[in-house]
């Protein structure tokens, strides 16, 4: 064990009042880490990709600080972003979705939960989807679908790789049943991608469920995901409840999915635009051709 | 004709059922001529059902969507197909009951027929596991509708699940996978598909066999982004709110019609499905021999554009402008 773990653990033994303050919230010069309660310098944590130095939990990253991380810079160009919601179910639970999407909009500055757009990695033309769990909590609606629909129906005109970074709590339960059917919709422009022979690189992030684990999150060519992000179908409450059954030690983690098969490889974020611009290349998509 | 549990908004017609079996027993041990007042008194309980099941609130859709005595997928491949033979496994290891298919005829056209399996008591529905397929189960759809592909045959789709099974194991085997490459795939196959929501339409349960070019579903049926039960307990923090719910999600064959989500209601007999399961069948076995001829007319490609652009316009949303929702059906 070096110095550096002993103090690690000496912090996470520590009984200090656990800090709620992540860094998309707040505005202080200094941020605590949820997980070792480590306490750094909010620029140096921003500059090492919001992942803390202590314990090197990922902190979670708006859509617009993670394109800064992944697309060249001034490289990227949004498309399609005056699609806003409506209320095609005129739903209302305790608050009404009116009400529910016009709170989201003003506390992101985003219209609906995915920036889309186009941009270059390493110089290598790409189709970027970026989805934004501040806003209903990257749930998938009309809005969601039809961006990633359009952006994938983009790329594959252009013949350049999609990458979709997935952040969702699953479908978007207040536009009922046109949410499930994006699933569908999403999944056909992947299937025209896919047919094009193109490269399609999901990144799997904290929390990736549900509706969206359930389709473009697992249909990569090749799937990435980041340390320790919770992946999975159907939600841990769900299952622990219901069913009664025992969850196992790090079920539903990035990890363990990749001890299952089913991603193929687990990228912290400080290197995940080098790990991204090796395997376009090894895809031969750095000879690609602009449109 | 054995009586059938009454569900509890079927309750004003408890007491006309009863009358009518006592008179039926008196007419057996005396000489009286009873069929008069037999006659009437069934006319009127027939009327009041009509006039109950006309108007279902989303949640009593649920209960006779759920009803254990509605007809399963394999009841009506039994009664709609000349020949039938089921096939098992996903040829990975598992058989998933929950999950059927096989190779029938329907008329004179060969196809490809599979959908969830419900049971009709506690141990039935133990052995098919209430209708939850696995991601085994999705794997063993895919492996037939790629059959079905590989030998031109149309595909006959039946949703009737409550969603996938949500397990320790299930996650474990990919369920999330399993799914979204049937929804990919689906989008692939040459032959005409046809999915009809013969009971309920679980979320992405019922999806994963649910990528179709026609969308059908039977009057009384519903299917959901969520389990009313699952979207009271997360929106509501409430699960007795599910009755709230299900009106909220827009769940019956109506609502989605207007939605453009399904593409045509079949009518239920009075009383539900399970009134008159041969009937049902009748109306469903009607209904796809006519969409079977419409598909079967269309080229490959047109089909597979048909079914891409049929998807690629669902939604609403508002574009820059635009004052109100654009793309819908």
């Amino acid at each position: 064990m070096s110095l550096f773990d002993w103090f690690a653990d000496r912090r996470k033994a520590t009984p200090v009042v656990r800090a709620t303050q992540d860094v998309e919230d707040g505005d202080g010069l200094w941020s605590k880490c949820p997980e070792c309660s480590l306490v750094v310098y909010r620029k140096d944590l921003i500059a090492n990709a919001s992942v803390c130095s202590g314990c090197g939990h990922h902190h979670r990253l708006d859509s617009s600080a993670r394109l800064l991380l992944m697309a060249d810079e001034g490289s990227f160009e949004p498309i399609d972003r005056d699609l806003a919601p409506t209320d095609p179910l005129a739903f209302k639970d305790r608050r009404s979705y009116a009400d529910r999407i016009l709170d989201s909009q003003s506390s992101t500055g985003l219209r609906d939960a995915v920036v889309t757009g186009f941009g270059r990695l390493d110089g290598m033309p790409l189709a970027l989807g970026v989805m934004d769990f501040r806003f209903m909590g990257g749930s998938m609606g009309s809005v969601v679908g039809e961006k990633l629909t359009r952006l994938i129906e983009a790329a594959t005109e252009r013949r350049v790789p999609v990458v979709i970074v997935c952040a969702s709590g699953g479908a978007r339960m207040q536009e009922g049943m046109l949410s499930l059917m994006q699933m569908a919709k999403v999944s056909g422009a992947l299937q025209r991608h896919r047919q094009a022979e193109l490269l399609y690189i999901p990144l799997l992030t904290h929390p990736t469920t549900g509706g969206v684990t359930a389709s473009f999150a697992m249909l990569g060519d090749l799937i990435l995901a980041e340390p320790k992000a919770l992946i999975g179908f159907a939600g841990r409450r769900v299952i622990e409840q219901t069913l009664r059954e025992k969850l196992p030690d790090g079920f539903q983690t990035a990890e363990y999915l990749q001890d299952h098969g089913f991603i193929d490889h687990i990228v912290p974020r400080t290197r995940l635009k080098a790990t991204l611009s090796s395997l376009l290349r090894l895809h031969g998509c750095g000879l690609a051709v602009a449109a | 004709m054995a009586r059938r549990p009454l569900l509890d908004f079927e309750k004003p017609l408890v007491e006309l059922e009863e009358q009518i079996e006592q008179i039926r027993q008196l007419a057996k041990d005396s000489e009286v001529d009873v069929s008069q007042q037999l006659l009437q008194l069934e006319t009127l309980a027939a009327r009041r059902r009509e006039d109950i099941f006309s108007a279902l609130t989303p949640s009593q859709k649920i209960q006779v969507a759920r009803h254990p005595q509605r007809p399963s997928t394999l009841d009506y491949i039994q009664v709609i197909t000349e020949e039938w033979l089921e096939l098992h496994g996903d040829r990975r290891g598992f058989d998933d009951r929950a999950l059927v298919g096989g190779v029938g005829r329907i008329g004179d056209q060969a196809v490809v027929l599979l959908g969830q399996q419900k049971g009709r008591d506690t141990k039935e529905n133990v052995a098919r596991n209430f209708g939850m397929a696995s991601p085994g189960g999705y794997r063993k759809a895919m492996r037939l509708m790629d059959h079905a592909d590989r030998f031109r045959l149309p595909i006959i789709s039946f949703i009737d699940t409550p969603g996938a099974y949500a397990g320790v194991l299930a996650e474990e085997q990919g369920q999330g996978e399993a799914i979204a490459v049937n929804l990919r795939e689906m989008f692939r196959l040459r032959v005409p598909i046809i999915a009809t929501v013969i009971g309920e339409g679980g979320s992405g349960g019922a999806l994963g066999i649910g990528v179709a070019d026609r969308l059908l579903m039977f009057e009384h049926s519903v299917y959901t982004v969520a389990s009313p039960e699952a979207c009271a307990s997360i929106l509501w923090r409430d699960a007795a709110k599910a009755p709230a719910a299900a009106a909220a999600l827009k769940i019956t064959a109506a609502d989605l019609l207007q939605l453009g989500v399904i593409d045509a209601v079949l009518s239920e007999p009075s009383g539900g499905n399970h009134w008159s399961p041969v009937q049902a069948a009748q109306t469903l076995r009607a209904a796809l021999l006519e969409q079977l001829e419409d598909l079967g007319r269309l080229r490959e490609s047109e089909l597979l554009n048909q079914r891409y652009e049929k998807f690629r316009r669902m939604g609403r949303f508002i574009e820059a402008g635009a004052t109100d929702s654009s793309l819908s059906t």
